[in-house]
């Protein structure tokens, strides 16, 4: 008893890590496992009658809207990705690699709307948007979540590249210039290569930001519907189970490409 | 922000990026940076700067009497009177729920930090996976499975009313499932951080603690635990604020009646008491303000290296 | 192929001949790094730049790489002064302390690299010829993380020398390398230099490699230089403290200048008379420091009663330590009135050495071997 009792102690931090992670999969497991419920009016409760059943992994655009929604969320995630990746790079490289008037101002400018509670950047957008720049032909739907996704993805795109960029040898730099390249050459063939990785995990991260975001979609998106917002307002009439295939299949493939990620670093690194 | 976010942060910010701000710089001169930040600056002021000023105009204006939905402008500080006075009790629940949910995430993401940062070897990466790929299921899907697990015929309900354990017989629409919820969906903010903070840590030193005579709790008390502070601190912050701040989570597990956050105040008063824009824009602004403070203290003491 | 006969890219300067630098001075804020250096480097030499950290060598380097430019002065190769003009203007390359190496190209098209930014026709060629010669050309498909310190060393010189530029500069490329390493990298780098005949700088804190290595050794010190010369008449006529103290070992005392005799002077301390040739001594009145190199004492059991002719002796002395080296053995000696005194003795014998700690002894030396430098400032003054 006295060992177990030390191999308990010795290990408490192990088992208990252990413990959360199955903790953190617990509604992973759930949402999986009621995807397979062949359930009649909602998916609330598990039917042993016909379950498990296939039927909404071959269908899983069968619920009206559901396919529409995600459409939608790909597009607005496509575009303001590219958008913000672009803005915000181009906001890292001056931040990091220049000196102008104002750049304490540009840094906070730039941090504030991540310390800004979501819900209160959803409410000032929406005021905004109803009472101001509708006279200029704006109406809440898509283009005002596009708007709003590129919004709040620059300050991450901003904080990722500008890490990246700061984490650079500047003796790199003077290595091109020493071998010959004037400033454009060096920046467009050492400075922006080493730069990508970290553009493109901005661009990542943009892109799950504005996917899976909400709160904020809630606000401005008047009739226009994200898969989340698709998700939440079906949650009254009974979510259907082809959205718990939808949220699997992203959770599979998001586990995917970030393992195919790292895989691929990691093989870079060593040369393969 | 999801999970992903803050993960991908610390990644690239563990990876050496310093506080240095003049390490890189290549030109001051020339219309270079300014052309590089005009497009991204102008977004930024356009749509967070111009709409949080419009929010502060709204939250001081005056319903236009007899016609909800119109409202002219006004000095109505009594708006903010107004809604504090009616929704002081959902500011309280909320600060309340919100610290709740971050000492338990504390209490548990410490430990997974701690695992990750020390005792994971070549797993490290996997675990780190594992923390944030459970955050790729949508956020709405994820806190209704809570609503499911959690359920009155669900295991956990279910077993604690057989043993009558379970005073009202159930678990969702009350606190605890709000306090349960958030503290789920914001774990990843606080174990991240913290996971950060102690990567930093070199394992020598807390070898040396056990060298001078400090027991495993002790060196933890003394030396671990201190060196975690930024972490521990820059992970509550990330916690507290928008877990303040939320009303998914009392939506979908809590009631109508008794678990009603500031965030879902301000949403009804948006969406569906007429002429409730102001007292909205003052609840969010008064939210807002108190998130500032915190931040404000906290980077006062710490710097801002940490939190981002 | 020669930098000059390539396709340059607009603004490459030409220049051949020797590099000059004059009254150069770089000052950062109130720090002066450099000061009023002038330095003429031959074509075709291996030129060191030695010192301790912070001495300014560095800096010096950097300036005519182009990476920092001067606060005064000009350099010049040859009679093309191109003080002012940038980097990739001029046809100077770097070997950096810390290779700097693409890590986001291979190791082929970092030795490429600068042949491409000339416009060269036949980069990739080039740059394997410039691998072979630094037996690279095994790896030239890997990228530099899977490199060793010492593999990517050699990319790097290869990186450089590929340009045949007029002036290489190193600048402390075998610091991060180990004894071992650093040793074969010293021998490969001056087979390298006189195979291929550029002029080579080398900037180090490590005296033995730059006397190893340099046909001619700047000594360096709070962005001066103090002395320039052969490696040995650095080593065996230092005209500074400074120098004497860098370079080896020196046993040294201040000595007030006495008298003088022929080609002789000499000085006095503890009632004895030492004599230095004049020709080695850098004053000629005043106090001096007088000093002797360790391996040129010889250490004598008893009170020699002869002296050979410009031999002098001091004592008697107690040893106070005796370390075995392998080659040599190192006594410490000290004589009441002087300094403790550092004695290198060859090893010529297989018979166990039989002076111990604690034994009376004398010590003699030839006064040719002698030198004298200005004394140190004293305490407190500024240097």
């Amino acid at each position: 008893m006295r060992k177990f009792r030390y191999w308990l102690a010795d290990h408490f931090v192990l088992l208990s890590a252990i413990a959360v992670l199955v903790y953190l999969f617990l509604p992973v497991a759930y949402t999986f496992a009621f995807s397979f419920n062949n359930y009649k009016k909602s998916n609330i409760t598990w039917r042993a009658e016909g379950s498990p059943t296939l039927a909404h992994w071959m269908n899983p655009c069968g619920p009206p809207g559901l396919c529409d929604s995600l459409v939608t969320s790909l597009q607005v995630g496509a575009l303001a990705t590219l958008v913000a990746t672009v803005l915000g790079t181009m906001i890292a490289f001056a931040l990091v690699r220049h000196r102008f008037f104002g750049r304490g101002a540009t840094n906070t400018l730039v941090f504030l709307p991540m310390a800004t509670p979501e819900i209160v950047l959803g409410a000032s957008l929406l005021t905004i948007f109803v009472q101001g720049y509708y006279r200029v032909g704006l109406q809440l739907g898509f283009w005002t979540i596009l708007i709003a996704h590129i919004m709040f993805c620059i300050s991450f795109v901003v904080t990722n590249v500008k890490a990246r960029l700061q984490s650079l040898d500047p003796k790199l730099e003077e290595a091109a210039q020493d071998l010959y390249a004037d400033p454009r050459s060096t920046f467009w063939r050492v400075t922006f290569p080493l730069a990508l990785p970290g553009i493109a995990a901005a661009a990542l991260l943009s892109f799950s930001l504005s996917f899976d975001d909400f709160i904020i979609t809630n606000f401005v998106s008047g009739d226009a519907t994200t898969f989340p917002k698709f998700v939440y307002v079906s949650y009254l009439r009974g979510i259907p189970a082809e959205a718990n295939v939808v949220g699997f299949s992203m959770f599979v493939i998001a586990v995917l490409l970030t393992v195919a990620g790292q895989a691929i670093s990691t093989r870079a690194q060593k040369g393969i | 922000m999801t999970a992903l976010a803050t993960a991908t942060q610390h990644a690239t910010n563990s990876a050496g990026a310093t506080g240095d701000d003049d390490a890189h710089v290549v030109g001051s001169r020339r219309l270079t940076p300014y052309l590089l930040l005009i497009p991204g600056l102008a977004w930024l002021v356009l749509f967070f700067v111009v709409p949080m000023v419009q929010l502060a105009v709204v939250s001081l204006e005056h319903k236009f009497p007899g016609y909800p939905g119109y409202y002219y402008l006004d000095l109505n500080v009594a708006n903010f009177a107004g809604a504090l006075s009616e929704f002081w009790p959902h500011f309280l629940r909320s600060f309340l729920f919100a610290g709740i949910a971050t000492v338990l995430a504390f209490l548990l993401g410490y430990p997974l930090a701690y695992a990750m940062a020390f005792k994971a070897g070549r797993w490290r990466n996997v675990m780190m996976i594992c923390v944030v790929a459970p955050f790729f299921t949508s956020f709405i899907l994820r806190t209704i499975a809570w609503r499911q697990i959690l359920a009155d015929e669900g295991p956990i309900a279910g077993s604690l009313n057989a043993l009558h354990l379970l005073p009202g017989g159930h678990i969702t629409e009350t606190w605890v499932a709000v306090v349960a919820g958030l503290t789920y969906n914001f774990l990843p903010f606080m174990t991240l951080p913290i996971y950060s903070s102690l990567e930093r840590v070199d394992p020598k030193v807390i070898e040396a603690g056990g060298d001078l005579y400090a027991n495993g709790l002790t060196t933890f008390a003394t030396v671990t635990l201190p060196m975690s502070l930024p972490g521990v601190l820059a992970g509550t912050l990330m916690t507290f604020i928008p877990a303040a701040g939320d009303y998914v989570n009392a939506e979908l597990l809590g009631s109508d009646i008794s678990t009603k956050m500031v965030g879902n105040v301000i949403e009804s008063q948006f969406f569906k008491v007429p002429g409730g824009y102001p007292t909205a824009a003052a609840l969010s602004f008064t939210l807002m303000a108190i998130i500032l403070v915190m931040l404000f203290a906290y980077t006062r003491k710490f710097g801002t290296e940490n939190l981002l | 192929m020669s930098l000059n006969s390539a396709k340059a890219p607009t603004g490459l300067r030409t220049a051949t001949g020797d590099l000059h630098l004059r009254s150069v001075t770089k000052r950062f804020g109130d720090f002066v790094a450099v000061d009023d250096l002038t330095l003429d480097v031959p074509r075709g030499s291996f030129f060191a730049l030695l010192g301790p950290s912070g001495c300014g060598k560095t800096t010096t380097l950097r300036m005519v790489a182009g990476l920092e430019q001067p606060t005064a002065g000009s350099i010049l190769i040859g009679d093309t002064d191109l003080t002012g003009s940038r980097p990739y203007q001029r046809p100077v390359n770097t070997v950096f302390q810390s290779y700097a190496l693409f890590p986001h190209l291979s190791v082929r098209d970092n030795v490429a690299f600068g042949p491409k930014r000339r416009g060269e026709a036949d980069a990739a060629a080039q740059a394997d010829e410039a691998l072979k010669l630094v037996q690279m050309g095994h790896l030239a498909g890997r990228r530099p993380p899977q490199l060793s310190g010492g593999q990517q060393q050699r990319v790097a010189v290869a990186r450089a020398l590929v340009n045949r530029p007029e002036v290489l500069l190193l600048d402390e490329p075998l610091g991060a390398l180990d004894l071992k390493l650093r040793r074969e990298m010293q021998v490969e780098l001056k087979r390298i230099q006189t195979s291929v005949g550029l002029t080579f700088i080398h900037v180090t804190h490590d005296q033995e490699e730059a006397m190893t290595m340099a046909d001619t050794v700047a000594v360096m010190n709070n962005g001066r230089i103090e002395q320039q010369g052969a490696p040995s008449a650095l080593y065996d006529l230092p005209r500074t403290q400074f120098v004497a103290r860098f370079l080896g070992q020196a046993n040294m005392f201040d000595a007030p200048i006495v008298g003088a005799d022929g080609d002789m002077l000499f000085v006095e301390n503890q009632g004895r008379r030492f004599g230095v040739p004049k020709k080695r001594s850098a004053l000629t009145q005043g106090v001096v420091s007088y000093g002797v190199r360790p391996e040129k004492l010889r250490l004598a059991e008893t009170e020699p009663t002869e002296l050979k002719p410009g031999e002098c002796v001091v004592g008697p002395g107690r040893v106070t330590d005796v370390s075995f080296t392998g080659v040599s053995t190192q006594y410490i000696v000290e004589v009441p009135g002087f300094p403790p005194a550092s004695v290198f003795e060859q090893n010529l014998d297989v018979e166990p050495i039989d002076t111990h700690v604690g034994d009376q002894v004398w010590l003699r030396w030839n006064q040719g071997h002698a030198f004298a430098v200005a004394p140190a400032p004293a305490a407190g003054a500024t240097p």
